[in-house]
């Protein structure tokens, strides 16, 4: 714990992306499969989570993400399927062990409204059986900066700082795994900021996070590897190597003018292996562009974009053959799809297959 | 894992700080004994000295009848809304991720209404046998302090309140609204209260045997209740508010002890 209190006074930006550790899993998913009546909420998911990894877990409203994390959690068991949680095998005999090691932070904070911050946080502590109970109310407050309101009814904060309260609780038993559940919905800019700052510490700190999140900019960010769900498991993997699988890799080429005859251009350089001019919307865009800065349509840029297999290889290539034919460059970039372009690919897939 | 006393009192030491600042639970706990005190006590005040001794006795009865009330409606109230509450604010979820098991968290509970129920209705008991006392005819004093029944309706005051208890849990481990298993925890209190009138009535005569027996009976069922209500207590339906399939030779997270 003592190591992400300072993240409250200056928290931390989460580090750099780092490959899934090698080593034990902390979570092992096998062919989990949970039924409820006639509805099927997790098909046949298998998965698994490196210790001291940021797992994010992706998918639409009804996915199955929260009651995988219910079954992981032990609040619901499984129809079929195995999984292991903290190195522990799940299931009712070991129940308390895991959730002696685990902590669960569900989407709604859950807070006794009538008792203060402090109350809530030590009820829980001694639920977990802690030592030390008022240093580590004292700790978690700090890490997600609400020391100032520890004496305030809980009842009385607002959405952001019950979220703030909830995400304290479940720092206090020093868990091996966390599951977070939405951890940054209902929270300023601000304060979002210093709870990426603190799931970066954890990480620091070797604290497995399964983060269940519908905002693909903070998984992006914070996730060593993520999984998009939907029913079943669409796709996992790190973020950039799920870009690379869905989408081919192209550079965008813009030109003073539109090439005479690109087809020799781009033909036969190294690393590319076609092009296409840029869309119709695109060229409209440059079109007004053109009229208002008082040039003609016919001198508007033209956009081109390259399917490459290797882009640092393409560029200097595609450069040295536009320079050339006498074009004028104006831009030579790599397109980077964003994690959201992969997940709505994924589930646009699953959707108008089910359709 | 096995049972913790450490968890049990936290349960305890929560669900009394929420009592004291929840003015529903507050209001329950002082207007249903006030009423079930002030009838009585009445009731025995206004006895004419003229009053023939089947008059007396009647209203003796009626009067010692009436706060063993207390024991029974407090507890149902509050054991109604004690699971089915904590669900509808969403502090159930949290609190079943921690090892809290099924047994520690509703004898947590069953001890924390307990202890204030039980208090109160001795409390309400001995002030009308005070009031009675000092203030009543001598005759009505004396037939009230010497009147079989109390002793029996003494030992009665625990054994109701936990009879009430466990019965009210059951039904909000159950439940989808708090009013709905405060309607329901309170008609299922009833059956002891009627043997209770039986015995106050003396219908059935209070015998020191009949009355150690049926409280020795009341208090095996609460002694057992704790573990037949745990077994009602299922993590999967109060946290999803569905039926768990059956038949998935799945083990499920419920009764044990531990979990």
């Amino acid at each position: 714990m003592s190591a992400m209190s300072g993240s409250s006074a200056s928290p931390t930006r989460a580090g750099p992306r780092r490959a899934a550790p090698a080593g034990p899993a902390a979570i092992e998913v096998s062919h989990l499969t949970k039924v409820f009546g006639s509805r099927t909420a997790v098909a046949d998911v298998s998965f698994s989570v490196a210790r001291g990894e940021v797992f994010g877990f992706l998918g639409p409203n009804g996915a199955g993400k929260t009651t995988t994390v219910r079954i992981l959690g032990t609040l619901i068991a499984p129809t079929s399927g195995s999984a292991v949680v903290a190195g522990i095998p799940l299931g009712p005999a070991r129940a308390a062990e895991i959730r002696q090691n685990i902590s669960i932070m569900p989407e709604a904070p859950g807070l006794y409204r009538r008792l203060t911050v402090t109350e809530n946080l030590e009820f829980f502590a001694r639920l977990y059986g802690l030592p030390r109970r008022a240093e580590r109310i004292t700790e978690a407050l700090a890490a997600v900066g609400l020391n100032d309101r520890a004496q305030d009814l809980a009842g009385s904060l607002s959405k952001g700082l019950r979220q703030r309260a909830a995400l304290a609780r479940t720092l206090l038993n020093d868990p091996a795994v966390m599951f977070l559940d939405e951890p940054t919905s209902g929270l300023d800019p601000v304060a979002a900021h210093d709870v990426h700052g603190l799931i970066g510490a954890l990480r620091d700190r070797g604290v497995t996070i399964f983060l269940t999140t519908h905002r693909l900019d903070e998984a992006e960010r914070l996730c060593d590897r993520v999984a998009i769900m939907n029913t079943s498991l669409r796709t996992i993997g790190r973020p950039d190597e799920l870009r690379q699988e869905l989408f081919s890799r192209s550079l965008a080429v813009t030109t003073a003018a539109p090439l005479a005859r690109p087809d020799q251009v781009f033909a036969g350089l190294p690393a590319v292996q076609g092009w296409q001019t840029a869309d119709q919307s695109a060229d409209q865009s440059a079109d007004r562009s053109a009229e208002r800065s008082g040039g003609s349509a016919g001198s508007r840029p033209a956009g081109y974009v390259l399917t490459v297999s290797d882009p640092a290889q393409a560029a200097p290539a595609v450069t040295r053959a536009l320079v050339a034919a006498g074009a004028d460059v104006l831009s030579i970039a790599e397109s980077r799809h964003s994690l959201e372009d992969v997940y709505l690919q994924l589930i646009d897939d699953t959707e108008g297959r089910t359709r | 894992m096995s049972m913790s006393a450490a968890r049990i009192g936290a349960v305890i030491r929560k669900e009394l700080a929420e009592f004291r600042r929840n003015r529903f639970i507050l209001a329950t706990a002082a207007i249903l004994p006030i009423v079930f005190l002030v009838s009585p006590t009445v009731s025995i005040l206004a006895i004419k000295a003229s009053a023939v001794s089947t008059v007396l006795e009647k209203r003796v009865e009626t009067s010692l009848f009436l706060p063993l009330l207390i024991p029974v409606f407090v507890p149902a109230l509050l054991s109604a809304y004690a699971v089915v509450g904590e669900r509808e604010q969403g502090t159930l979820e949290p609190v079943l991720t921690t090892p809290v098991s099924a047994v520690e968290f509703l004898v947590g509970k069953a001890a924390a209404i307990f202890m204030p129920a039980v208090g109160i209705s001795y409390l309400m008991f001995g002030v009308f046998v005070a009031i009675t006392q000092f203030a009543a005819r001598s005759a009505v004093a004396t037939a009230v302090l010497h009147a079989p029944q109390l002793p029996a309706e003494l030992v009665f005051i625990p054994l109701l309140a936990g009879w009430s208890i466990w019965v009210g849990l059951a039904i909000s481990a159950r439940a989808t609204d708090t009013r709905v298993s405060q309607q329901l925890g309170t008609l299922a209190s009833l059956p002891p209260v009627a043997v209770a009138a039986l015995f106050s009535f003396q219908v059935i005569s209070p015998t020191f045997a009949v009355a150690a027996a049926l409280a020795a009976g009341l208090l095996v069922v609460d002694g057992l209740a704790c573990f037949a209500v745990a077994r009602v207590f299922d993590r999967e339906r109060l946290i999803t508010g569905t039926k768990p399939t059956s038949g998935t030779g799945q083990p499920r997270y419920r009764s044990r002890g531990a979990s």
